[in-house]
């Protein structure tokens, strides 16, 4: 089943997907083009995953890490589907990543990689925009980079982990503007879900709708504002952005 | 979980005269795993030999603080907290440290204490068995409080109940289990927690 949040007639729901319409929470059915798309999920932690893909690692001119490379964002960063993420004034390398992001499901603290399916709720899409005009030697990549507000597109879909029989075999794909500009497999992931959910939970104990990011395959290029982005996973969704024109008041 | 979760952010480098200084503040996250009240224990990682424990200050934030500028600041405070953050000890900040940072109950936060007139200057004590082992002051951050609030607001959000750390003192001490660790900030308060082995 395809969950979302979204906000109708003046009010937030729950609903799921039914033959390309939105069943709500209360039962009504609605069309996906008359509501607001939220991101599908609530997370106090959201942990994202660098250099996951030997592809990417080897682009960027960096050694696969040997230990996960992982940080941090704040849930501001979040925006639903077919939401807007601003370009500030002046920079030259912000980039999209599509990422499979992994929500969790329950209380997980010392979950053995055997058993780290039994603690994920399901999936969605994630594009995890990096402005790399903003990379210091700190804490690389730090929060300016990678917590933006609204930077981190999220959705549309929660899709039930037993609808995904193997997640470490899905094609991801990005186009800006139609015309396609990254594409990976799962399959190529340094370290693999199982592996994260372990790494994580032995020392951090996470919640439900806690998300992993789990990093993403070759393919940066550079967005301007007016460019549409669709980042795409089989099976997932298919998530929609447009890069806007920063305000200054 | 329904509500926008909060935030505890804090700030490296920020007692430190790196050479040359970070362009923007150097930032890492607590997560709400790390939260603990006065009086909890702090469990040490099974294999460490301790931990290191920056007494700081808090900053609460009142109200949605999105570009606010540095003259403006006080407007967006609530009060402050005595927090005590515990870090496994690392030499290297080139990547984020989340393993030495968002380990379970590695963030002691005390009660919130109102601001008053605008203050920006506390003195920082960490006591480790009644034996004082760090003075800092919040006088000689890097970037003030209110170059913070300006510097972070610029491109994240800073929400009611959000809590900014100010900087860990150079001097911050090791615990080792057993130890009882004493935060205390004159005019603010103190919180006591005991590192425990995990």
């Amino acid at each position: 089943m395809k969950h979302a949040r979204v906000a109708y007639a003046g009010s937030i729901h729950g609903a799921i997907s039914e033959n390309g319409q939105l069943r709500l929470n209360d039962g009504r059915l609605v069309s996906e083009a008359s509501v607001v798309w939220l991101p599908p999920v609530v997370s106090g932690t959201i942990l994202a995953l660098g250099l996951n893909y030997a592809t990417h690692a080897q682009e960027l001119s960096f050694e696969p890490p040997t230990e996960p490379l992982a940080f941090l964002k704040t849930y501001t960063s979040l925006v639903g589907h077919l939401g807007h993420t601003r370009h500030p004034a002046g920079v030259t390398h912000m980039h999209y990543e599509c990422e499979l992001a992994v929500v969790i499901g329950k209380t997980a603290r010392h979950v053995p990689k055997h058993a780290a399916y039994d603690f994920i709720r399901g999936y969605t899409v994630a594009n995890d925009y990096a402005i790399r005009d903003y990379l210091e030697n700190f804490y690389r990549p730090n929060l300016r980079v990678k917590s933006r507000d609204e930077a981190t597109p999220l959705g549309p879909w929660l899709v039930d982990v037993a609808d995904i029989p193997n997640p470490m075999n899905l094609r991801l794909t990005t186009a800006v503007n139609g015309h396609l500009k990254q594409q990976g497999c799962t399959k190529d992931m340094l370290f693999d879900i199982p592996t994260l959910i372990e790494y994580f939970t032995s020392f951090m104990t996470l919640q439900p709708g806690d998300l992993i990011l789990t990093g993403t395959p070759e393919g940066l290029f550079d967005v301007k504002p007016g460019d549409q982005v669709v980042t795409e996973i089989e099976g997932i969704g298919r998530l929609v952005n447009t890069i806007v024109e920063d305000w200054r008041s | 979980m329904t509500e926008a979760p909060r935030s505890v952010i804090g700030v490296a480098l920020n007692f430190a005269a790196s050479q040359p200084p970070p362009q923007a503040p150097v930032l890492y996250l607590k997560t709400p795993n790390t939260w603990i009240k006065p009086g909890d224990h702090i469990p040490c990682p099974s294999g460490l030999p301790g931990l290191r424990c920056a007494g700081t200050l808090g900053i609460v934030i009142s109200r949605h603080a999105c570009r606010v500028a540095a003259g403006n600041a006080f407007d967006f405070i609530a009060g402050f907290t005595v927090v005590n953050d515990v870090s496994i000890p690392h030499d290297s900040l080139f990547r984020p440290a989340i393993r030495q940072r968002c380990f379970d109950a590695s963030c002691a936060i005390g009660e919130t204490c109102p601001q008053i007139n605008g203050q920006s200057a506390f003195e920082i004590g960490v006591v480790i068995n009644n034996v004082l082992r760090s003075v800092a002051n919040t006088s000689a951050l890097v970037r003030s409080i209110p170059s913070l609030i300006q510097d972070i607001s610029e491109f994240m959000t800073l929400r009611e109940g959000d809590i900014l750390l100010v900087g860990e003192p150079e001097t911050s001490p090791v615990a080792h289990p057993g130890d009882n660790v004493r935060v205390e900030i004159p005019g603010v308060g103190a919180i006591e927690n005991r590192v425990v082995a995990a």
